[in-house]
């Protein structure tokens, strides 16, 4: 089988392997980057949600040999201190409970952002509700939203 | 924001703790009360205690935490109480989980919203007694009285001369002075705490927010393999034959072998665990989709054993057939319920039910093993680090000592990390083959293998008097009771079911005759322990038929309460709620929610509260109908005697994923069987809340100098009623079933003669 070169968070990979495969098991099996978390496997939870070209993507249902030469942006690229509004926010106002839900929601939160940087609640609550937390910290994710959005402004 | 305590690698701490030969090591058993201090220098590297806080001459104290986090704060919460009492800056704290290693770390564990109950007392002496020794060997170096020296932030000072000595530079005399033993120390005042009641940022937000922080599932060994098994989907079950010729031609499959089914296990000291694991067929290869795809690829077929006639309806008639046979237990019996219930002016009678639900935590199930040759070693998101490794120990018939588990964090839990199952698998799976493998279960083995919650169906009657005082009061509780899980076949012959009860059992409302009893209902499926455990359904039952009664009565549901918590309501068993407490979170609740304030059309406000694990919740809801019939609960205004709240952000945090993971199954989906086994899958069937269906929430804490009570739980028994209630209020419909069927919402609505508000009670589904 053919290697595909994958660029993730600005490095280069080359990948062996069924280009079916899904993303998600490329990302945390073979390149071990683990902080890409798997939910459900079915695009349903938003746990897996990575970038591809900036847009948010489940990678559970992205096929790794479909990404071709789009740039993937996981949770360790998105910045290398936490210094991404969207992190500062979700510190500041404290989201995560477990935390396995995290990286999902704040890769879907910065997609989001980019596209619509002042969102109202409704968009908020439409954009977000793709992202399952069984901690229940939807009320945090919210205001931490709004806060980024506030900052960033 | 104040700068947090951090989080350290084990590794770092062993090696800090190894390399300072002049380290005051301070070391605690955290659960028993009495001998709670101990105190050990770092001779021999022997250490008989479970909790260690060491502080070395550089300044740096170090705290390795025995509870596991699974998202309530437990590490936040134990550097604080530290801090407290050792009068260090908090954020210079670091904190690391404990290994497992028996006979030091005896409680790697934690369940029934305990953590910081468990570490008010020991966790503040222990830090309280560091101190103390450090004021002592400030005094001896100084010559002069130690009544003269005070501490401030990490140092003792000499205040006659302002002399100053930090607790780094003190570690040598200090770890060579004799134990101070638990009585000596005294605790401070509530009013001079620094940080105990305020609202500290936690130790681990920042690993969770750039995907460092390490779960079960993110186990990384070198050569490691990944695993799954194809398990029997009806409960009792067994493998009948499989076929796994497509399977292995999948690249990267390195074996597939059947798993025999775990039964009860015998662990002496815990009274044993029935595994409950269904066995099946198990798939080893060199990544996760390559072991998910051979599985697909193998040809399966199951004997459906005993349960397999099983269906939710055959379920339900059972269930409807015990709320009127012979109890097996009576929990309460007091004046003559029956007598009353016969004069009584006005006689209600209403029965609820409430399905199988499953916990869903978000990281899945999963373990990894390596079996060496006289040797395991574990990694597991658990709530029981010791009980996995006497179990493995009992499977594998290796010493304890030959069992090493690593306690990961865990991906949510509410319960579910409580059972043995998957770790147990796990084993078995990697003793086949000379290399660590991880087991992970996928979404569709979580939601088909859970211990799920308990179904449970609920019978009242209640009697009122011409002035519609409550005068009699009947509750039957039906299960499928929680002790199969727990209790060997022998002594499960014994009918008592006590726990299916708890929380129906400590009913506050002021009534002369009460009867409380008991029947179960057999079921092939697994139940086990849920975030609040019984509460969850006995709450459900309780406040929704007190706010009937309070309607047949013609009175304020908040009211009608408030008037029945009178001091005369003493709690019917034992270690009962204090009325006064329940009345005071009932009326901040009220007085914050604006309680009798009007709603736009359409909207009701329902309220309901609960003591359970020492805390004390009142939730009032208030919810909308739409178009669709559709529900949406729009606010929930909470308040919650806790005692002292230790990190009120924690509390408040806890209160607000308690309200929305009690919301599922109330808005969300329930757990289904058909041929014995469960019929959802994944999300797309088993709906749980998510953001949009979230409401606002506001979370009140009573000022207390109470010990804290527990938090992880408390807040989910009242929260079912308090919506069911509020649509009660907002369209005169009663629900006594979950979750809400809007369609059966529509259609009762329709036989009113449409919104709002009818005196007249319609149930759902009877
Ligand atoms: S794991 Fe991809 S959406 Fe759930
Ligand atoms: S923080 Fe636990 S699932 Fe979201």
């Amino acid at each position: 089988m053919a290697g595909m070169n994958l660029l993730v968070n600005s490095k280069k990979y080359e990948i062996d392997g069924a280009p079916e495969t899904p993303l998600l098991w490329v990302l945390r099996d073979t390149i071990g980057l683990t902080g890409t978390k798997f939910g459900c496997g079915m695009g349903l939870c938003g746990a897996c949600t990575v970038h591809l070209d900036g847009d948010a993507a489940r990678s559970c249902q992205t096929p790794v040999g479909s990404v071709g030469a789009k740039k993937i942006t996981t949770i360790e690229g998105l910045s290398t201190d936490r210094s991404h509004p969207v992190q500062k926010a979700w510190i500041a106002e404290q989201v995560p409970q477990c935390g396995y839900c995290q990286s999902g929601q704040i890769m879907q939160a910065v997609a989001f952002l980019t596209k619509n940087p002042h969102p109202t609640r409704d968009e908020i609550d439409q954009a977000m509700s793709g992202n399952i937390c069984r901690c229940g910290t939807y009320q945090r994710i919210r205001r931490a939203i709004q806060q980024a959005a506030t900052d960033a402004a | 924001m104040m700068a947090t305590a951090t989080e350290v690698g084990r590794r770092e701490f062993l090696r800090l703790s190894a390399s300072a030969g002049a380290a005051l090591v301070v070391s605690f058993y955290s659960p028993a009360k009495g001998r709670a201090v101990q105190s050990q220098p770092t001779q021999n590297g022997l250490f008989t205690p479970n909790t260690w806080v060491c502080i070395t001459p550089d300044n740096q104290v170090t705290v390795l935490v025995e509870k596991p986090e699974m998202g309530q704060g437990q590490r936040t919460t134990e550097a604080m109480l530290l801090a407290e009492e050792l009068d260090i800056d908090f954020s210079t704290i670091r904190i690391e989980q404990a290994p497992t290693i028996p006979d030091i770390y005896k409680s790697l564990s934690t369940g029934r919203s305990g953590g910081t109950r468990a570490g008010w007392e020991s966790v503040r002496k222990a830090g309280a007694q560091a101190r103390a020794m450090f004021v002592i060997a400030a005094a001896q170096q100084w010559n002069v009285d130690k009544q003269e020296c005070r501490t401030q932030n990490g140092a003792v000072i000499h205040a006659p001369t302002g002399r100053r000595l930090t607790y780094g530079e003190l570690v040598e005399a200090a770890s060579k002075l004799p134990e101070i033993s638990a009585g000596a120390v005294s605790l401070k005042e509530p009013k001079d705490f620094r940080f105990i009641g305020k609202p500290l940022p936690r130790v681990d937000t920042p690993s969770k927010t750039d995907g460092s922080a390490g779960f079960g599932i993110d186990v990384r060994v070198p050569d490691m393999l990944y695993a799954v098994i194809a398990r029997c989907p009806h409960f009792g079950g067994k493998l009948e034959n499989f076929d796994a010729t497509a399977a292995k031609k999948i690249s990267g499959v390195r074996a597939v072998f059947p798993v025999p089914p775990l039964g009860f296990l015998d662990i002496c000291g815990y009274g044993g665990r029935n595994l409950n694991t269904a066995g099946g067929v198990a798939v080893i290869a060199d990544s996760t989709w390559a072991a998910i795809q051979a599985r697909k690829a193998l040809k399966l077929q199951w004997d459906k054993g005993p349960g397999g006639n099983e269906t939710t309806d055959s379920l339900r008639s059972v269930l409807e057939r015990q709320g009127t046979a012979a109890p097996t237990f009576i929990a309460l019996d007091r004046g003559d319920a029956g007598k009353g219930l016969d004069k009584a002016a006005k006689k209600i009678e209403a029965t609820y039910e409430l399905p199988f639900t499953a916990h869903a935590t978000m990281e899945p199930m999963n373990t990894t093993v390596h079996v060496r040759d006289r040797e395991i070693e574990i990694w597991s998101p658990t709530q029981w680090a010791n009980v996995i490794q006497d179990e493995i120990a009992t499977l594998s018939g290796l010493p304890k000592n030959k069992v090493i588990v690593h306690m990961t964090l865990s991906g949510g839990s509410f319960g579910r990390r409580a059972q043995w199952d998957y770790a147990a698998e796990a084993w078995q799976v990697a003793r086949q083959v000379k290399k660590p493998v991880q087991l992970l279960w996928t979404r569709e083995d979580d939601i088909q293998h859970d211990f799920y919650r308990e179904y449970s169906y609920h019978r009242l009657l209640g009697g009122l008097d011409t002035q519609g005082k409550i005068v009699a009061w009947s509750h039957r509780v039906v299960s499928t009771p929680i002790r199969p899980v727990f209790d060997s076949p022998e002594s499960l012959k014994d009918p008592q079911h006590s726990a299916e009860v708890g929380g129906a059992d400590s009913l506050p409302y002021f009534c002369p005759n009460i009867r409380l009893d008991y029947a179960p209902a057999p079921s092939a499926v697994p139940r086990a322990w849920w975030r609040s455990v019984e509460s969850s359904f006995t709450a459900f039952a309780v406040e929704c038929f007190v706010d009937e009664l309070a309607h047949a009565a013609a009175r304020d549901p908040y009211e009608f309460r408030m008037d029945l918590l009178h001091e005369d309501s003493k709690a019917p068993s034992g270690d009962g709620p204090d009325t006064r407490k329940f009345r005071g979170v009932l009326q901040l609740a009220a007085e914050k929610a604006g309680w009798g304030k009007r709603l736009p059309a359409g909207w009701g406000r329902g309220i309901a509260c609960h003591w359970s694990f020492g805390s004390y919740v009142a939730h009032v809801a208030e919810v909308s109908t739409e178009k669709d019939s559709a529900v949406r609960v729009r606010r929930v205004v909470t308040a919650v005697d806790c005692g002292t709240a230790v990190n009120p952000d924690g509390v408040r945090a806890m209160a607000e994923g308690a309200i929305n993971f009690a919301l599922t199954p109330v808005l969300g989906g329930e757990i289904t069987i058909k041929d014995g086994a469960v019929e959802q899958s994944n999300f797309h069937d088993y709906q749980v809340l998510r953001l949009n269906q979230a409401p606002d929430i506001e979370v009140h804490i009573m000022p207390s100098t109470d010990p804290p009570s527990g938090m992880g739980e408390p807040g989910v028994p009242p929260l079912a009623p308090a919506v069911a209630n509020a649509i009660f209020a907002a369209t005169g419909v009663r629900v006594r079933r979950l979750p809400v069927d809007s369609r059966l919402l529509q259609e009762s609505l329709y036989q009113l003669g449409g919104p709002p508000r009818s005196g007249e009670q319609i149930c759902f589904r009877g």
